[in-house]
Formats: structure tokens, C-alpha cells, sequence
């Protein structure tokens, strides 16, 4: 096993739940990649929902929440404003994030809280068996879309963004090492984060919105069709999925800063 | 140099084989206790320790070594 991992993993929980091929594993080995960079093991904490992507906290030889759908977040910044010097890091799934959990996103946006969330997006409903999220493209076939999909998906970077989300980047689980820096920043970033990851679904997503089941031929596929850029611009007009990190805003005050003075003044009155 | 796939936990999804820019790893006849074929490291002295795989294994299978 991974030597790094190793000291990450509870060895007894393993082999992993996910299927073969799957990308949690990628996104998991880059976050850990990144706690190790930045040497905060003991100061993180990660909380998680629903899906598959949920289950990739309860791995962690770290501490932990598995909390119920789509209340992630919203779990989450009850944590940090309790225990506002440690580093809190979300997990959530495309359904979990922007369908059940839309509005704790946006809130905690607006908020700024300094939280990380990252988002995988498998553009499926994979866990509960290939069902139609808010990411699956448009024509898409899935179980309940069975003569493919009619409305337009949500691109959640953009959501986030428009929030007011200060830090806010997205990659494939075919750019390791530039999610790894991207959780890196997002962690050390004093503010909301959002970090979305394009990720495979060899066995729900492949089966019906790739028509491929091997994960390699996905992630090309995925690598394919996008293209990387720093600028976002509202108006766009390709098709190609625009990977990147987008937006870095230092000057907008955080949220449990903004608690603290308030209670000062509170108390000065 | 030290490659190292670990039997019990990989699951064969053949991402390590792909991934590798210096075509390291093979498929082989193995199976492991799940009944999957399991890569093998076939030509080591290609290796050029970027880790790429280590970082690329959904299930943490894979140990790369680099004597110091």
C-alpha cells in the first residue's frame, strides 16, 4: 500500500466501497496529498452527506462527520464557527451540493466562511442507481430520463461564484497534481471555497452517458472536452467544460471574523 | 528504485496501466482474492519516479520507492 497512505487510511475499514475505477479515490489521494503539503493533519476536520462521494471521509484516520442529505455544509460551518482556528473540508456529490443542498451552498457563499468544499461531479446519481442529477448533460439517456434529458445542467462553479464564493476552481480526476495544488490554496484561503472535480462513474455514468465502461476511455473522454483557462467570462458560448482555477478574492471579510467583532461590540454596549 | 502493488486492495480498474507515461506496468495472469486480474510491473527500469501512479490509483495500491 501507499506509504503515505498509510498513515491517513484506517487500514481495518479497507478495501475501499467504491467500485472499480471510480475517481473518489483520486480525489481522495489529492486531498491527502495536500494535508501533507501543508502539514495540518491534526488541525482538519471533514464532514460529508449522502452519495458516493460521501464515503470518503469515514476513511480518515481523522475527525470526521457523516451527516444526513445535503445538510453537508450547513453541518459544517456549525463547526467552524464552534471551533472557528481548524480547517474544515467538505465532500459532497453533485446531487448532495446542488440539488438537496443547493441553498446551504449558496448561503454559506454568501457568508464567506472560511470551509473548502469539494464537489465531485459524477453527472449522475450513482449510488441510488443512474438517475438524473442536476449536472447530466443535456440528451443524456439515464433511468429517469429514459428519452433523454431536456433541460439544461447547473454549472456549479458558476452558481457558486455568483454567490460570491472567493476562491473557486475546477479539475478532472485526469489533473491530480493541479487538484492537489487546488485544494492546497483552497485550504490555506482565508474564505469560501468551492473545488469542483469532473470525476468518472464507470458503472452508472458509463453505462448511460458515455456508453463506455472502461475508467481510462472517461477520463480522456472528460479531458477531451475541456479546456483549461484562468479568466471566467459570463458570456460563453463553446461547448468545451472550462477547467481551471477561476477566482482568487482576498479582500471580502471572512464570516467567524466578522462573529468575533460582533460579539466585541456586543459586549462594549 | 522499489515498485510495490499491493494484492489485497486493487481492484484491477487497469487506470496505473494507462496512466503511466513510461508504460511500467502490464496486465498479468494473477488473480487476486476477488478474482481480478492484477497489473504487474513489467519494465521497472523504465521508471522515472514521477508518482503519477501512486497519486492515480483510485485505491492507494501502489508504492513507488526512490533510493535516496
Amino acid at each position: 500500500m501507499n506509504s503515505l497512505l498509510e498513515k491517513y487510511i484506517k487500514k481495518e475499514s479497507l478495501p475501499y466501497i467504491f467500485c472499480p475505477g471510480c475517481g473518489n479515490g483520486i480525489v481522495l489521494n489529492a486531498m491527502i496529498y495536500a494535508i501533507e503539503a501543508l502539514g495540518i493533519k491534526d488541525d482538519t476536520a471533514c464532514v460529508s452527506g449522502i452519495g458516493c462521494s460521501s464515503w470518503i471521509p469515514p476513511y480518515l484516520n481523522m475527525d470526521v462527520m457523516h451527516t444526513i442529505h445535503g445538510r453537508a455544509i450547513a453541518f459544517a460551518e456549525g463547526l467552524k464557527l464552534s471551533q472557528p482556528d481548524k480547517n474544515i473540508i467538505v465532500f459532497t456529490g453533485d446531487g448532495d451540493c446542488l440539488a438537496i443542498g443547493g441553498n446551504h451552498l449558496l448561503h454559506a457563499a454568501k457568508r464567506n466562511i472560511n470551509i473548502t468544499v469539494i464537489m465531485i461531479n459524477n453527472y449522475i446519481y450513482g449510488m441510488t442507481g443512474g438517475q438524473k442529477s442536476p449536472t447530466t448533460p443535456i440528451d443524456a439517456k439515464t433511468k429517469t430520463s429514459p428519452y433523454g434529458a431536456i433541460d439544461n445542467p447547473i454549472d456549479g462553479c458558476g452558481v457558486a461564484m455568483s454567490a460570491g464564493a472567493t476562491f473557486c476552481s475546477r479539475w478532472t480526476t485526469g489533473h491530480p497534481n493541479q487538484l492537489k495544488k487546488a485544494i492546497q490554496e483552497g485550504i490555506a484561503h482565508n474564505g469560501f471555497s468551492f473545488i469542483e472535480v469532473l470525476s468518472q462513474c464507470p458503472v452508472q455514468a458509463g453505462k448511460s452517458i458515455f456508453k463506455e465502461r472502461d475508467p481510462w476511455k472517461i477520463i480522456q473522454y472528460i479531458r477531451k472536452n475541456s479546456t483549461i483557462t484562468s479568466v471566467w467570462e459570463d458570456e460563453y458560448k463553446e461547448d468545451k467544460i472550462r477547467l481551471g482555477n477561476f477566482k482568487k478574492e482576498t479582500d471580502k471579510r471572512e464570516y467567524c471574523e466578522k462573529i468575533i467583532t460582533l460579539k466585541k461590540r456586543m459586549k462594549q454596549e | 528504485m522499489n515498485i510495490s502493488i499491493d494484492d489485497n486492495y486493487c481492484k484491477g480498474c487497469e487506470i496505473c496501466i494507462n496512466a503511466c507515461p513510461k508504460d511500467v506496468f502490464a496486465i498479468s495472469q494473477k488473480r487476486n482474492k476477488y478474482g481480478t486480474l492484477i497489473p504487474c510491473v513489467a519494465e521497472k527500469e523504465n521508471c522515472i519516479a514521477c508518482k503519477l501512479c501512486e497519486i492515480m490509483c483510485p485505491d492507494g495500491c501502489i508504492n513507488v520507492e526512490t533510493e535516496v
